[in-house]
């Protein structure tokens, strides 16, 4: 990982600014758009990389281009950001012991519900 | 002079508001002549509080309006150099005077309440005004106290210091008005509840009082967020147009409410049946109304809206919140059992339906509150995480599927009970359809997205089996109502057709440009023809020319990079050609310093359209239904006088 | 169980108002801290921002001495504001280097002419891509780099001058501890 970081810093005066611009390739600019809107854009007030006009932002956009232009799996970069920024920096919480009840909650939910209903359904009868 | 006229109206207004609880209890306690007189005063009392707050409100525009930077909210959030639409609106551009428009909104419902209610029993009207009253209080007791609009600055600045240019938009006049006022339908449908609560009277003709609040706020709210999602949409300049952000989520939360209370107050009114249920949806909806209002105000959550923050005055809304909220579900728990259970039903019946109906959107609800509560509540465990789209669609995703299938059945089944069997041969068609779409699109295109790929077929589905209930009935005998039904449900579809095709069909393109060079996205072919400068009331801009053409047709677009002075701020104007296949959303970025090519962001966005289309069509359903339901009590009142 | 239910809401809305209450009383921390502290400093190599000064690798804080890393820009106010408490810390023989964000050489050189330059070496991080590399999430940011290449905490924010004495603490206590 840290040899591709250095690598990469050589490549960078070279390569389009990915920030703006897209991947010729589709498919991994569809990868790559898919990957910016569930990640956080660590200056702005709750917005994803996608929409920001900030310049980190755009410095992270041209990041995820970069690397899955190197064919690198979108989850890795995101694992990577992660091991930096923390969980804060993906908007899709990774299920763990503290995103348990948070993803458990529409399982609850809808056991209440069903409860509700039950109950209120065979009173009548 | 203008400002503290405005204060002492706001003053008396909330001493009239203490009255009118004050009277309200002495009413429903006294069974003497001083309670008959307390009865007959509370109505006059909440008419003429709604007129001196209307008062406040006014001076507030006129302070406004005369940019009187001696006012510290004027010099805080205005600038002389402003259009007068925005001076105009700038009134409640700022947290203290939304909060005053929110009273406004609140007394006049009041007033309303007090002026033109004669459905309701006389003790339920009392004790609804009443409940009126108190809440009115609670939030003159926050402006007074915690958020004073009038409040003056010695010295006065010589220039005020602007307001937010994301702000500076048409928008502003009426988005927050509308979404106020939805939630100030939904107090009094609050109000109608603790009143009922007080003294037991839930029945059809408490469902008959309050049906039309409930619909005239659900119709705000609808338009509020259509329009509200529409303004983020062209101003944020990234072509998204719902965030899930906690500021969206808040105005979505009271909206699910109100839709499950709407379908619970049809059957209440209609069938005596779901007493519980309309009660407590009826608390749940204004509540979340101001939940909602808490967390955007508070600072509590961050969000990209624009918004007036002030997290010292989070504690007070806080303790308006428990004493409201508590107060009205504790008086459920203790008096919810004393009213009369309702009529009963089967399962599959179209109440049992309407009972899924709600619980499901209770689920969502549920969801999209601790989803956005979440990283709160992590925080306090030291742990930060965010939580956006992937979670929202992941989790409510499914369950808004399996609603939609519902919202399809319901109609086409009979009160009461009905049988399974019969109920899915009547689906066949819209169940081909759906089926059909969905094999379609899986042959037509090959990377469509799930999510997208459902969505687009059940919204088909829905729509084919919403036109169904009228599609064997006689059209000029066919009652508003149902027409209203038929029109929101297929609204429905046609809002999810438009995000289905926006996420599966959108084509980005994203270039720098050297004036004269062309480039092309989806049908079109884009020139970036030059760039120049330009320049308005308060803002100078950096203009684009471009020409977009395809086939047969041709379009001129002038996005913007605006740069205002009063608070310095930059943004990106888009520039949008709507069509009837969709829309071209275009985008001035920055200049690239290397080489002087200019930044376009451009998306072709199919059917983007009707995302909105389809909003504006279930608020024309409410409309038709509100009409309906007049209509028809105007014709009761002629054939009584006529008759009587 | 039906007792149960009616209560039901009553209670839900209790925890809701008692997590808001926490909330609202301990305000959220807004800043974003890297994850990377206590753990290896990632590989790079900057090129030079100005003539004269060196670019920065991550060898070079592999040198037995702890180091500060200081995250700047010539475009960026609290950078100024932070600038005689980084020549108070030189002053005192903490060894400075610097990486540069979005940033150029010529505007760089008038920064350092106009309010000192603290500087061993400067790298030119013009795309962001160490400071991502960091977890640092703004200018100003400093690093504290223990002699062996890890990195030991962050300082978010311009340095004030009461941080003084406790950073010089901090870099003594790494060096020992690296030792």
């Amino acid at each position: 990982m840290s040899l591709s970081l250095a690598l990469l810093l050589a490549v960078a005066t070279t390569t389009p600014d990915y920030g703006n611009t897209q991947l010729p390739d589709r498919q991994a600019e569809a990868q790559a758009r898919a990957l910016m809107g569930e990640l956080r854009c660590v200056v702005c007030q709750g917005q994803s990389i996608a929409d920001s006009d900030a310049d980190m932002a755009a410095d992270m956009r041209a990041l995820v281009r970069q690397r899955i232009a190197r064919g690198e799996s979108p989850e890795a970069i995101r694992a990577w950001l992660i091991e930096r920024y923390g969980d804060y920096v993906s908007y899709d919480p990774p299920l763990s012991g503290a995103t348990a009840l948070l993803w458990a909650t529409p399982i609850l939910l809808l056991a209440v519900g069903a409860w509700i209903a039950r109950s209120s359904f065979r009173k009548r009868r | 002079m203008i400002a503290e006229a405005g204060l002492a109206a706001l003053w008396f207004a909330a001493m009239l508001a203490g009255l009118q609880l004050l009277l309200g209890v002495l009413a429903l306690r006294r069974k003497d002549v001083a309670g008959e007189q307390a009865m007959a005063a509370i109505g006059p009392v909440a008419i003429l509080q709604g007129a001196l707050v209307a008062i406040a409100m006014g001076a507030l525009i006129a302070v406004f309006l005369n940019t009187d930077l001696s006012v510290k909210l004027v010099a805080e959030n205005s600038h002389s150099a402003k259009p007068w639409i925005y001076k105009f609106a700038g009134a409640w551009g700022n947290h203290e005077g939304s909060m005053l428009l929110w009273v406004t909104i609140l007394g006049a419902g009041g007033a309303l309440v007090a002026w033109k209610e004669r459905t309701l029993d006389r003790a339920t009207h009392v004790a609804t005004l009443a409940a009126q009253g108190a809440i009115a209080l609670g939030f003159y007791a926050f402006l007074l106290f915690a958020s004073n609009p009038f409040a003056r600055l010695n010295p006065a600045p010589i220039e005020g210091q602007g307001l937010n240019p994301l702000l500076q938009d048409p928008g502003l006049a009426f988005h927050p008005p509308t979404l106020y006022a939805g939630y100030v339908g939904l107090s009094v449908a609050f109000s109608f509840a603790v009143g009922a609560l007080v003294t037991g009277q839930v029945g059809p003709a408490f469902a008959r009082a309050m049906r039309p609040w409930v619909l005239g706020a659900w119709v705000l709210l609808t338009i509020g967020i259509t329009a509200g999602s529409y303004w983020a949409y062209y101003e944020l300049g990234w072509g998204g147009w719902w965030f899930w952000d906690p500021v969206e989520n808040a105005s979505l939360m009271p909206w699910l409410a109100a839709t499950a209370l709407l379908h619970s107050v049809n059957v209440l009114a209609a069938r005596d049946g779901l007493r519980a249920w309309t009660v407590m949806l009826a608390v749940v909806a204004f509540s979340m109304s101001m939940i909602g209002t808490f967390l955007v105000r508070s600072g509590i959550l961050t969000s990209v809206h624009a918004f007036a923050v002030d997290p010292r005055r989070g504690a007070f809304i806080l303790a308006l919140l428990g004493i409201y909220i508590g107060g009205a579900l504790a008086l459920f728990g203790s008096r919810i059992g004393q009213v009369r259970a309702g009529r009963s039903f089967a399962f599959v019946s179209r109440e049992g339906g309407l009972v899924v109906n709600n619980l499901l959107l209770s689920v969502i609800l549920g969801i999209v509150l601790i989803g956005t509560l979440y990283p709160l509540v992590a925080a306090g465990f030291g742990v930060r995480l965010s939580v956006g789209p992937p979670f929202f669609h992941a989790a409510a995703g499914p369950i808004a599927l399996a609603l939609v299938a519902v919202m399809a059945v319901g109609p086409a089944l009979r009160w009461r009970s009905d049988d399974a069997e019969a109920v899915l041969i009547r689906m066949l068609w819209p169940m081909v359809a759906a089926a059909g779409t969905f094999a379609l699109m899986l042959t037509l295109t090959g990377g469509m997205g799930v999510l997208s790929l459902l969505g687009l077929s059940f919204g088909v589905g829905l729509i084919v089996a919403s036109v169904m209930p009228i599609t064997r009935r006689n059209w000029r005998r066919t009652p508003l109502p149902i027409w209203g039904m038929v029109v929101a449900h297929v609204g429905l579809g046609v809002s999810m057709i438009g995000m289905a095709c926006d996420s599966a069909f959108t084509a980005e393109r994203l270039v720098a440009l050297y004036p004269g060079q062309a480039t092309i996205v989806g049908p079109w072919r884009v020139e970036l023809n030059r760039i120049y400068p330009n320049i308005g009331a308060n803002w100078s801009a950096l203009e684009a020319r471009l020409t977009a053409t395809r086939e047969g047709d041709g379009a001129t677009l002038r996005p913007q990079q605006r740069f205002f002075t009063d608070p310095p701020t930059t943004t990106s104007e888009s520039a949008i050609a709507t069509r009837w296949d969709g829309q071209l959303y275009t985008v001035l970025g920055q200049q690239d310093a290397a080489t002087g090519r200019w930044q376009l962001r451009l998306w072709w966005k199919p059917f983007v359209t009707l995302i909105w289309l389809g909003g504006a069509l279930i608020a024309l359903g409410g409309v038709l239904a509100l009409v309906g339901r007049w209509f028809k009590a105007w014709q009761q009142r002629r054939r009584e006088a006529l008759w009587g | 169980m039906k007792r149960a239910l009616i209560w039901l809401p009553l209670g839900l809305f209790g925890v809701f108002f008692a997590v808001v209450a926490a909330g609202l009383m301990r305000p959220a921390d807004t800043t974003v801290r890297s994850t990377l502290v206590d753990k290896p400093l990632p590989v790079f190599k900057l090129e030079p921002m100005v003539p004269g000064k060196p670019g920065l690798a991550s060898g070079d804080f592999k040198g037995g001495k702890p180091r500060l890393l200081n995250v700047f820009a010539s475009w960026c106010i609290p950078c100024i504001a932070e600038a005689p408490q980084l020549m108070a810390l030189k002053a005192r023989g903490v060894p400075i280097d610097a990486i540069a964000i979005h940033d150029k050489g010529p505007a760089i050189a008038a920064f350092l002419r106009r309010n000192g330059d603290p500087y061993a070496a400067i790298g030119d991080d013009s795309r962001s891509r160490v400071q991502m590399a960091l977890g640092s999430s703004g200018v100003p940011e400093t690093f504290l780099i223990d002699g062996r290449g890890r990195i030991v905490r962050q300082y978010i924010g311009d340095i004030r001058a009461d941080q003084v004495d406790q950073i010089v603490r901090d870099v003594a206590a790494a060096g020992a501890a690296a030792r």
